[in-house]
């Protein structure tokens, strides 16, 4: 479980987030859901230290990540599987070199080990076969079903997902979506997906957290937000016309 | 650079220092970056370090229109140049061009893809496993191209004097063999120790730091050449100073 408390965060006059608590619990997908500039990124960011909130603290498991020292934090960051938004590859390794990456540094194991679990990792996701492959070579949607390979290579105990669906056509989001509830669910992690795509929203969202101007405005499931009166959550979820038809229906 | 950006450099540099995770992958990136620093340079070393001997050669010749004076003195003057500053410093700079820019586009474009973000999130120091590599390689494989560099310049003087008949060979190679000084060899090598530093520290930490796209991935590599190049000429003042 994740738990942060009163995180503030600010770049030079703007205070980008304004106290968010919250629990993130595993097995399920969480979801962190908002308008551009809510903050839902640097919370993000916040949570696994690639930003220093002013105030807050941000607890793995009763660990709190901001007063831990560099090496203890780099122990949790071993726990850490991220997805990026671009996908984050490292271009001049192949899809089996880039899976390889945490295990080559952190692992003992013989080649043969390393080389069963990237198969097995490429097998989850769907991509068999594909070893050789430089991430130029891939499609958008299997350069992100890469990362996630490359992100749960190491057994993770929390996963990370930023924008997961960015820049994919509707199917291809639907399979990253149900991957990454489908892994939360097998392997009970602590799984948190920032997105604005709101068919993930209502497809995956097991707990859902809305940021409005650097504030929670609203927490509960994706059955619950279809019923929500609250304007602001309104405007941001069924802001298409489809999606307000599809919500009068139901 | 200002002090803000050298403190930052400092700092870079220190975290790029600490214990690496495996060494077995960091020697491997070594090894990579000397192949790319080292072997991937020497043919343009090469060219440049022949031409530069010839036309310092036809030069010298040119200018020493005296009787009083023996041929012999373009031979020495051709070596001692090549050796003390020729070698060492347009190698420096040419290399400051072709590796620097390569390194600082290399981090850079990892920075605004989050590549770099992703091996923060592994656990991974990534100023140790990106710039770390880099800098051995250059403080190791910059003076062997230095070493390379002054041979062919020397070399390249003989057939550029000999070819157009400003010398004669046995007057050259009496030249180049009169009143050696080897301490101008370790000068020289110092020189290229600091300047193989600088090539790849310099660059690496204007990729680092990048913050946008592509633009400004090409305005940092511009950067890191022009800061490499003065950094080097201001190091090779105070190397020169310093040691003769």
């Amino acid at each position: 479980m994740i738990e942060i408390k009163d995180i503030h965060k600010s770049f030079g006059e703007n205070e980008v987030l304004k106290g968010i608590s919250g629990k993130f619990e595993p097995g399920i997908t969480n979801l962190i859901i908002g308008g551009s500039g809510s903050g839902k990124t640097t919370l993000l960011k916040c949570m696994i230290g690639l930003h220093h909130p002013e105030q807050g603290s941000v607890a793995y498991d009763g660990r709190d990540f901001t007063q831990l020292n560099t090496e203890e934090r780099i122990e949790i960051r071993k726990e850490i599987g991220m997805l990026f938004q671009g996908s984050a590859l490292f271009d001049s390794m192949t899809v089996e070199e880039n899976i390889m990456f945490p295990l080559n540094m952190f692992t003992e194991q013989s080649r043969s080990e390393k080389l069963d679990r990237v198969n097995f990792c490429l097998e989850r996701v769907n991509l068999e076969g594909k070893n050789k492959l430089f991430p130029a070579e891939l499609s958008g949607g299997m350069k992100k079903r890469v990362g996630i390979a490359r992100a749960i290579a190491m057994n993770p105990k929390y996963l990370f997902c930023d924008e997961p669906n960015s820049g994919l056509d509707p199917k291809t989001s639907i399979v990253i979506d149900e991957l990454i509830k489908e892994i939360t669910e097998e392997y009970n992690t602590t799984t948190i997906v920032v997105t604005h795509d709101m068919n993930s929203v209502m497809g995956i969202g097991d707990y859902i957290m809305f940021l409005h101007q650097g504030k929670k405005f609203w927490e509960g499931s994706n059955k619950e937000i279809a019923k929500t009166d609250i304007e602001e959550l309104n405007d941001f979820v069924f802001a298409s016309r489809f999606m307000k038809a599809a919500k009068d229906k139901f | 650079m200002n002090f803000t950006n050298f403190g930052r450099y400092i700092l870079l540099l220190k975290a790029a220092f600490k214990r690496p995770e495996k060494w077995k992958i960091y020697m491997k990136a070594i090894f990579q970056q000397m192949e790319f620093i080292g072997v991937g340079s020497l043919g343009l070393i090469s060219i440049i370090s022949t031409f530069i001997g010839a036309v310092m050669t036809l030069q010298i010749a040119f200018q020493l229109v005296s009787d009083f004076i023996p041929k012999t003195i373009i031979g020495s003057v051709n070596r001692d140049s090549s050796i003390l500053e020729l070698s060492p410093t347009i190698s420096a700079i040419v290399l400051a061009g072709k590796i620097g820019s390569a390194i600082s586009s290399e981090i850079g474009t990892m920075r605004v893809t989050e590549q770099i973000d992703a091996l923060e999130i592994m656990g991974i120091n990534a100023p140790g496993y990106l710039i770390l590599p880099k800098i051995i390689a250059g403080i190791t494989m910059v003076p062997v191209l230095v070493i390379i560099s002054m041979v062919l310049s020397i070399t390249g003087g003989y057939l550029g004097g000999t070819l157009s008949g400003a010398v004669s060979a046995a007057e050259y190679i009496q030249g180049i063999t009169t009143d050696f000084n080897p301490f101008t060899i370790t000068v020289a090598l110092v020189k290229a120790f600091v300047f193989g530093f600088i090539i790849t520290s310099v660059p690496a930490y204007e990729g680092f730091y990048v913050k946008g796209g592509a633009l400004e991935v090409a305005q940092a590599s511009t950067r890191a050449v022009v800061v490499s190049c003065i950094s080097i000429l201001a190091c090779d003042y105070i190397v020169t100073q310093l040691l003769l």
